[in-house]
């Protein structure tokens, strides 16, 4: 007699109940008060001139630069992860491995705090010219730029490219690589029409992971770009924090929503199982 | 279909249960006292209690101790990092405080918008200590000194590193910063009205200018620093000046303290100076007020009382570094540190120091607009 873990029907919704509880009070409440404060004035009177001020050449060239920065890191980031999940695999660590746990390790401290270190270290006095003045090989001049901003989004999003990447390379079945070789074909073909195929939801979720908080953050342009490059994260932080105009800084996330929603539907376009998605 | 009407009752009870402690926030007995001050200990204490809302690290050690004891009255300590952030809660009045310590300009905003008891200046008798020059600055936001007790104040100035500007380049003036020769060698401040106050003192406009071509202009004049500037910054300004990271910075006054006192730790090989422009620059001033909605008045204005005490003033002094406007204080100092006129400039070196001034919200978006500009050029 085969017994599986049934609950009663009512207990089973009942089960529920926190979660539906979590989504209302942390989703759809939240999201609910970006729509209503974004589309309305300070009076409360309904306004499109919120969302229309994305076209104000400042806010637009913040959110270009965003789009291009978190672009390149993304690109970037697939660039590394890929050959890296590859070597990874034929590696044959599996998930548990000691050389996978190191990459994740660093996710375990506090992202502000490693973002800071790299300030020190990349600094015009910081530790790494220090070394290099030391050993004279004068001097890299990087932070403050928009090349550090790449480097602290590459260096703080990469184990959200190569974890997706690398579970889906692992669960290939080494036969298909063997019917593939069998089949004459070599190297590169069996990495273009075997593994990258089998490998695209793993790709769709790195992306997403890794696009999406690139595009939307402020923090890292803050430390490593010292206030000088504003990204549109910036100017949206800058309007509830600072200015305190919550309704112009919710109406311009409603215009950042749109570019990820965009971004979301093209990758599902790829990934048509839907198997990769976040979300 | 059944199961769906079931679905929906469901949906329904949620929203409504959820929506129940976010009343109860609003109407303002909040539920958990994660907060010190959101428990409702006012009816168990009676009268003796006190609930402050102060900025972080702005208090000496023990002070608040101290007043318990002499009074016994219970203080419920809070702190704010901004002072955009403190004014939605005493505006909202979820938690009403007793008595609060925000900037001259928010403190005339507060003012305009009815939100301040006037002190009965007969309870706090000690206001005497506090020098005129301050009562009489503060007029420019608090007309009359009705509202307000000053407790900081200080300036904006320039920090240098004798070690990398040249003497003959000492500066003197806000141009200074506008010197290709410190190219990537200059810090300003990540702060919207300070840094335009440095354009509108050089472009010899008033600072609380919301003439929209004077602040076009101001803001081409930053837009033309902006490829010297190393970074805009706020906190880090200390710690970038301390590894010498830059020659030139923008800081207030009340770091310096900290600065020499650090660098002298250290053993650095060079020394961080200090100058008030000789095109003028901000004063501002942070003083305690009463909010209207504050349920202890009368245990307020000991508190008021009691901090412009002279050795409460120089206690407080000496743990924050910011120029006390406590005369009674001040005579109580080292000659050395009253002698520090980087610390306190004398009156020739305010004269053409001004105070910031509330904008209302057209002026404030105005100038956010342009800084958004500066930034994102």
């Amino acid at each position: 007699m085969k017994t599986t873990m049934t609950i009663p029907s009512p207990g089973r919704k009942a089960l529920a109940f926190p979660y539906i509880l979590w989504m209302i009070g942390f989703t759809i409440i939240p999201l609910a008060l970006i729509f209503v404060f974004g589309l309305t004035d300070r009076n409360g009177a309904f306004t499109l001139a919120n969302v229309a001020a994305i076209a104000r050449p400042d806010h637009a060239k913040a959110l270009s630069r965003a789009l291009l920065l978190s672009l390149v890191s993304t690109v970037i980031c697939l660039l590394l992860a890929f050959p890296l999940c590859m070597i990874l695999r034929g590696r044959r660590l599996g998930t548990g491995s000691f050389v996978v746990f190191i990459f994740i390790l660093p996710m375990w401290m506090n992202f502000l705090l490693r973002t800071f270190a790299w300030q020190t270290l990349l600094e015009k006095k910081g530790v790494i010219n220090g070394i290099l003045g030391a050993m004279h090989l004068g001097s890299i001049r990087i932070i403050n730029t928009p090349e550090a901003m790449i480097f602290g989004m590459v260096y703080n999003f990469l184990p959200f490219m190569v974890l997706p990447i690398y579970n889906t390379l692992c669960k290939i079945d080494d036969s298909l690589i063997d019917a593939a070789h069998d089949l004459g074909a070599d190297f590169f073909q069996t990495l273009l029409r075997v593994f990258v195929p089998l490998c695209v939801p793993g790709i769709v979720s790195g992306i997403t992971m890794v696009f999406v908080p690139a595009l939307t953050t402020f923090v890292i342009s803050d430390i490593l770009g010292g206030g000088k490059i504003l990204l549109i994260g910036n100017v949206i932080e800058g309007e509830f924090t600072r200015s305190s105009n919550w309704n112009l800084g919710a109406g311009l996330s409603l215009v950042l929503m749109v570019f990820i929603l965009i971004s979301m539907a093209a990758l599902s376009f790829f990934d048509k199982n839907g198997e990769g998605t976040a979300f | 279909m059944k199961k769906n009407f079931r679905t929906r009752i469901l949906v329904l009870l949620l929203a409504a249960a959820s929506a129940f402690p976010t009343a109860a926030c609003g109407s303002g007995t909040p539920q958990n006292g994660a907060a010190s001050a959101s428990d409702d200990g006012a009816a168990a204490d009676g009268d003796n209690v006190l609930y402050v809302y102060n900025w972080g690290e702005y208090i000496g050690d023990g002070v608040v101790e101290q007043f318990e004891k002499e009074t016994g009255i219970r203080v419920v300590y809070d702190t704010f990092q901004t002072n955009e952030e403190m004014y939605p809660i005493i505006e909202a009045g979820a938690i009403r405080y007793d008595v609060v310590c925000p900037s001259d300009y928010i403190i005339q905003k507060m003012i305009r918008n009815d939100m301040l008891y006037p002190i009965d200046w007969d309870k706090v008798p000690n206001i005497s200590n506090i020098d005129e020059k301050y009562m009489k600055k503060s007029e420019a936001f608090d007309p009359g000194n009705r509202y307000s007790v000053p407790y900081c104040w200080g300036t904006i100035g320039i920090l240098y590193n004798t070690s990398l500007v040249s003497p003959q380049d000492t500066p003197d003036s806000w141009n200074a910063l506008w010197d290709e020769k410190y190219s990537d060698n200059i810090l300003m401040l990540d702060s919207v009205r300070d840094t335009f106050m440095v354009a509108e003192k050089l472009l010899g406009y008033d600072v609380n200018t919301t003439d929209e071509k004077q602040l076009e202009a101001c803001r081409d004049l930053l837009i033309r620093q902006k490829p010297l500037v190393q970074a805009y910054v706020v906190d880090q300004v200390r710690d970038k000046m301390i590894g010498g990271e830059a020659a030139m910075a923008m800081i207030y006054s009340g770091e310096l303290l900290y600065v020499q006192e650090c660098l002298e730790e250290a053993g650095s090989p060079y020394v961080l100076k200090y100058v008030i422009p000789k095109e003028g620059s901000n004063v501002w001033i942070d003083s305690w007020v009463i909010p209207k909605n504050a349920r202890h008045k009368e245990n307020a204005e000991k508190w008021l009382n009691f901090l412009c005490r002279a050795e409460i003033a120089k206690e407080n002094f000496e743990y924050i570094t910011y120029p006390t406007p406590n005369r009674a204080a001040f005579e109580l100092l080292d000659p050395d540190i009253r002698n520090n006129r980087e610390v306190f400039p004398d009156d020739a070196d305010l004269e053409k120091c001004s105070v910031f001034e509330y904008l209302g919200t057209a002026g404030d978006e105005l100038y956010d607009t342009m800084w958004n500009e500066v930034k994102a050029y």
